[in-house]
């Protein structure tokens, strides 16, 4: 049989640069699709995409769908023959309807009935008929965002100015709005022309002729190199950023980088400040000496080719000069600007309608950090820092910096402050308050940073809770998730002594002393310890913890996070060694009997009966007072599992469900208090063991 | 290219587009877009092409003719067509051409930019045209116009004229660009953007603003009840001009800001309809006349 290749290429106007790759691969992956569906083979799929074009090149497409060649099942066997063994109706009407006649029928067993079976045999159309349906492949492509044009009523990414649709020479004939499919494709907005695809496989070649690289992937390489012969002439280090190469290869057809320099004196500007401007506003990326100093320079990547590269350079640093120039006179006059008249601001501006402005925000933000840097233990010193840290934590938010470039809050208020004299410590909070600022930041390198980014973030979770705003599936408005993930991660790893549940007490303690709880305190708490388990469940499986040690600790109480997450640890290191098992297993019979108990009522030794009693008793005691007293999650699980010799005698020789009324809620009493300190550590019932 | 032969060159060519050269309209307002010209007849099925310059003015940029580049006032080149031509972008780029911007010799690119205007009721989809990193056009195909889905959909180009100008003639400053032979924009804006820039921060008389805010909100639904859309847009221009000063002037909180762009929505909305329902009443008459030219 022979084969032709499929050229598929959908003409665009300049598609959003964050879309092109997903949707180049969107389409490669329905053709592909498509294909196995209707069983048309082919040998291999090559995708190619720039702003203003996405294609598809299939190699040696079959000429036809493949034949089939199937059994068709019928009625049972003693249905398709009558009682005098000639064909029923039922049998008839079958081989009519599978287009054979009843001489071809035969007969096979399935779950030890007879039935009646056909070969049948179904002819694959040919290829070309089928290739029209490319057209709903093409306006079923699932884009962010759609637009309508013209006067036509199909959404798409953008407007489609041009289609090519080829099977080996011959054009595929459909259209879209009005544009029919032909083998005509256009070069370079300004370089190339209007090329004719004879055949698929001279796509790339002929389109590269006109000056598109249709290839992403060498489009992307060809920047690269130019990025490092520049670095290599000029003796500079230029860090390519992935996402900003990403981005610029999808602004481009026909990439050429080149440099462009700016004033030395806007040097003086945070380096931060620098970057965003180049790089968010301009996508350049910006140039550093071998020490990794910024240099007054920066890459653009311009859609064309070496020509007029002077004139390109020096439209570029114009306008990276009023940007810089702008950047430099809010710096200066940020600088004029007291911190308190900024924090005054803050009093008129709304941070959330039910939640007050950002000046309320700041004082429960305030209140909280105090309470948990005393909590502890802090020195005076850091308390005061911490306070301090918080008072200002926000200020930065009214300047002219932080309005022009958003995404500098928090860095430009360290700036800031230590410009204004305030204490390092402080200065450096004020940034450190906002990390991790995503799953890859780390977490505030000082302890007043963490008090007052737990503060800030925990604020934020828990008064919106008191709102009614809880992430639901995708809806996340405030990054909720994200900030739980991180005040989980701070407190895991700064391991102080203070509980989850105490931590969430204070701040819903003041969002409700401030009148901004809008729902009830047992509901909201009720919603939040869920909201935070299931971050740390997140945590936990990211450590590869197993499901149902994650359980096992996740059942009652937070308490201490860091260690919570290190009795995760203990049970995952332990589970495959031999005695786990029955040490699991041993525990949660105690405590799957002391569900029968009442409550907590204090064992008494007079009513024990027998010696095992009393030596479990025992057991109990020195694990009870040494419990809290162990330096490590470790040694708390191995004097848990110390007690495994006497609770197994104690099963052995007693009856703990004992006529007697005394003594069996006695014997519970005791089993009552044992699990209690088991399940300090982990509900060892959830743990699987089988 | 001086301005003046900058914006004659622009005319000539949408004039040889086939839109209709306008004079701008005569009461403030912030961009373009604002103008009847642009928000009105982008609206319903009439076909619609047009090319004005539009003086737009933004109280709160306003620098005391200070800053190189910020101004009260700034002008603009509104292109609108209706529906879109299929080659509306070459257009675009061949009046680059009328303005001696010769592609090989620059960068252009579209770079994606997603315009709305919640206080109107409006959002497009299009882009930023980027001349060699400048960004020196807004290039917007009109989904929604006051609240109503565009069916056809418009094509809104806009030029910022001082910032081509400023490319074109190689200056810093704004205010050192040449208007025409012998003029720069010193000479002609100079003391207005100074007088307008103390009136809007220190002398407007905010009590006064508030008064004609509501005033002229009142007078806006009114002549809509009548059926009267133009003067009711009118109207509702000047509100939005009113909230501008005073929100430059510092004089509307946070809380508040929120409920005066709703009420300038709410106009923005009622007007939107309003036009609609009018030109339905008169038969859609341009689209009659297209029908009739054409059999």
């Amino acid at each position: 049989m022979s084969k032709h290749d499929i050229l598929l290429e959908i003409g665009l106007e300049e598609m959003p640069a964050r879309f092109v790759t997903s949707s180049m691969n969107q389409l490669k992956d329905k053709v592909q699709t498509w294909l196995n569906e209707k069983q048309i083979e082919f040998s291999e799929i090559i995708a190619y995409s720039t702003p203003r074009r996405l294609a598809v090149w299939v190699k040696e497409a079959a000429e036809s769908q493949k034949d089939i060649n199937e059994e068709a099942k019928g009625p049972a066997k003693k249905i398709a023959l009558d009682q005098e063994g000639n064909w029923s109706k039922a049998a008839a009407g079958f081989a009519r309807g599978q287009g054979v006649a009843v001489e071809d029928i035969f007969f096979k067993e399935l779950n030890g009935v007879e039935y009646v079976y056909v070969n049948k045999f179904i002819k694959g159309k040919p290829t070309r008929e089928l290739l029209p349906e490319l057209k709903d492949i093409i306006t079923g492509l699932n884009f962010p965002k759609n637009m309508k044009w013209a006067d036509e009523d199909l959404r798409f990414v953008r407007p489609i100015k041009w289609l090519i649709a080829l099977y080996g020479e011959e054009i595929i004939p459909f259209s879209i709005t009005d544009v029919k499919t032909d083998k005509i494709s256009r070069g370079h907005r300004f370089l190339g022309s209007d090329v004719v695809m004879h055949s698929p496989s001279k796509y790339e070649e002929l389109l590269k002729e006109q000056f598109v690289i249709t290839n992403p992937e060498e489009r992307k390489q060809l920047i690269i190199n130019d990025i490092k012969e520049l670095a290599q002439a000029q003796n500079w280090e230029i860090p390519i950023d992935e996402e900003l190469l990403e981005e610029v290869n999808n602004l481009v057809e026909f990439p050429t980088a080149l440099y462009g320099k700016f004033e030395e004196e806007f040097l003086e500007l945070p380096e931060q400040v620098l970057v965003t401007s180049m790089k968010e506003h301009q996508r350049y990326f910006p140039v550093k000496d071998q020490k990794g100093n910024l240099l007054p320079f920066f890459i653009t990547i311009r859609n064309g080719n070496k020509e007029h590269l002077e004139t390109v350079a020096r439209g570029n640093e114009k306008v990276l000069r009023a940007r810089l120039a702008d950047a430099s006179f809010f710096y200066k006059e940020d600088q004029r600007t007291t911190i308190e008249a900024s924090l005054k601001k803050l009093q008129t501006i709304v941070y959330q309608e039910e939640l007050g402005t950002l000046a309320d925000k700041v004082q429960r933000v305030r209140r909280l950090a105090s309470q948990i840097a005393k909590k502890i233990n802090l020195s005076e010193k850091e308390q005061s820092q911490t306070d301090r840290a918080a008072e200002i934590s926000k200020f930065d938010l009214v300047s002219h910096m932080v309005y022009e470039f958003p995404e500098l809050q928090g860095f430009m208020g360290e700036k800031y402050a230590r410009l204004k004299g305030e204490d390092e410590a402080v200065a450096a909070a004020i940034n450190e308050h906002y990390m991790p600022r995503n799953a890859e930041d780390s977490v505030p390198p000082s302890v007043i940073g963490s008090v007052l980014s737990i503060a800030e973030k925990l604020d934020t979770i828990a008064s919106c809770f008191s709102i009614g705003i809880i992430p639901t599936g995708s809806q996340d408005p405030y990054a909720l998730r994200r900030q739980a993930s991180g005040i989980v991660a701070i407190l895991e790893q700064s391991k102080w002594n203070l509980t989850f549940e105490s931590l969430l007490d204070m701040a819903l303690d003041n969002i409700e002393s401030e009148g901004f709880a809008k729902r009830s305190r047992t509901e909201t708490h009720t919603e939040l310890t869920h909201f935070f388990k299931m971050r740390i469940k997140h945590l936990l499986n990211e450590q590869n913890i197993r499901y149902d040690l994650i359980d096992s600790v996740l059942e009652n109480e937070v308490g201490i996070l860091s260690e919570l997450v290190e009795r995760a640890s203990v049970l995952e290191a332990k589970k495959n060694e031999p005695e786990f098992k029955g040490s699991v297993e041993t525990l949660s019979r105690v405590m799957n009997i002391s569900n029968k108990a009442s409550g907590h009522v204090t064992p008494n030794p007079d009513l024990f009966e027998n010696e095992y009693e009393h030596k479990l008793f025992a057991a109990y005691q020195k694990t009870v007072e040494s419990y809290d007293q162990q330096h490590n999650e470790e040694s708390k699980f191995d004097l848990l599992i110390s007690m495994k010799t006497e609770i197994e005698e104690y099963f052995e020789h007693t009856m703990v469900m004992a006529e007697d009324e005394k003594v069996r809620n006695n014997r519970l009493a005791l089993l009552f208090e044992i699990t209690r300190v088991i399940r300090k550590f982990a509900e060892f019932n959830k743990i699987i063991t089988g | 290219m001086n301005i003046q032969n900058m914006i004659l060159t622009l005319q000539k060519h949408w004039s040889e587009q086939g839109c209709i050269l306008m004079q701008a309209y005569d009461v403030e307002k912030g961009a373009g877009t604002m103008s009847p010209y642009t928000f009105l007849r982008a609206i319903g099925p009439e076909p619609w092409n047009v090319a004005y310059v539009e003086p737009s003015r933004r109280p709160a940029d306003g620098r005391y003719g200070e800053n190189p580049n910020r101004l009260y006032q700034h002008h603009q080149f509104q292109v609108i067509m209706k529906p879109s031509p299929e080659n509306i972008q070459e257009l675009y780029l061949d009046s680059l051409k009328a303005l001696g911007i010769d592609p090989l010799k620059h960068d252009i690119r579209f770079v994606e930019d997603n315009w709305e205007n919640p206080s109107l009721g409006c959002a497009g989809l299009g882009w930023e045209v980027w001349l060699d990193g400048m960004e020196i056009t807004q290039f917007t195909y009109f989904q929604q116009v006051g609240g109503i889905e565009c069916k056809p959909v418009s094509v809104e180009i806009t030029y910022g004229i001082e910032r081509l100008a400023s490319y074109i003639q190689d200056k810093e400053n704004v205010f050192d660009l040449e208007w025409t032979n012998g003029f720069t924009v010193r000479d002609i804006f100079y003391q207005p953007e100074y007088e307008h820039s103390k009136y809007t921060f220190e002398t407007s008389d905010p009590d006064m603003l508030f008064q004609l805010f509501n005033i002229y909100e009142k007078e806006a639904h009114r002549q809509m009840e009548n059926g009267l859309v133009h003067p009711a847009y009118d109207y509702v221009l000047k509100c939005s001009h009113t909230f501008n000063v005073l929100d430059a002037r510092g004089s509307i909180s946070v809380t508040e800001r929120t409920g005066y762009l709703a009420r300038v929505r709410n106009l923005a909305r009622k007007v939107a309809k309003t036009f609609y329902e009018e030109r339905e009443k008169l038969g859609f008459p341009i689209l009659k006349k297209e029908e009739l030219s054409h059999e």
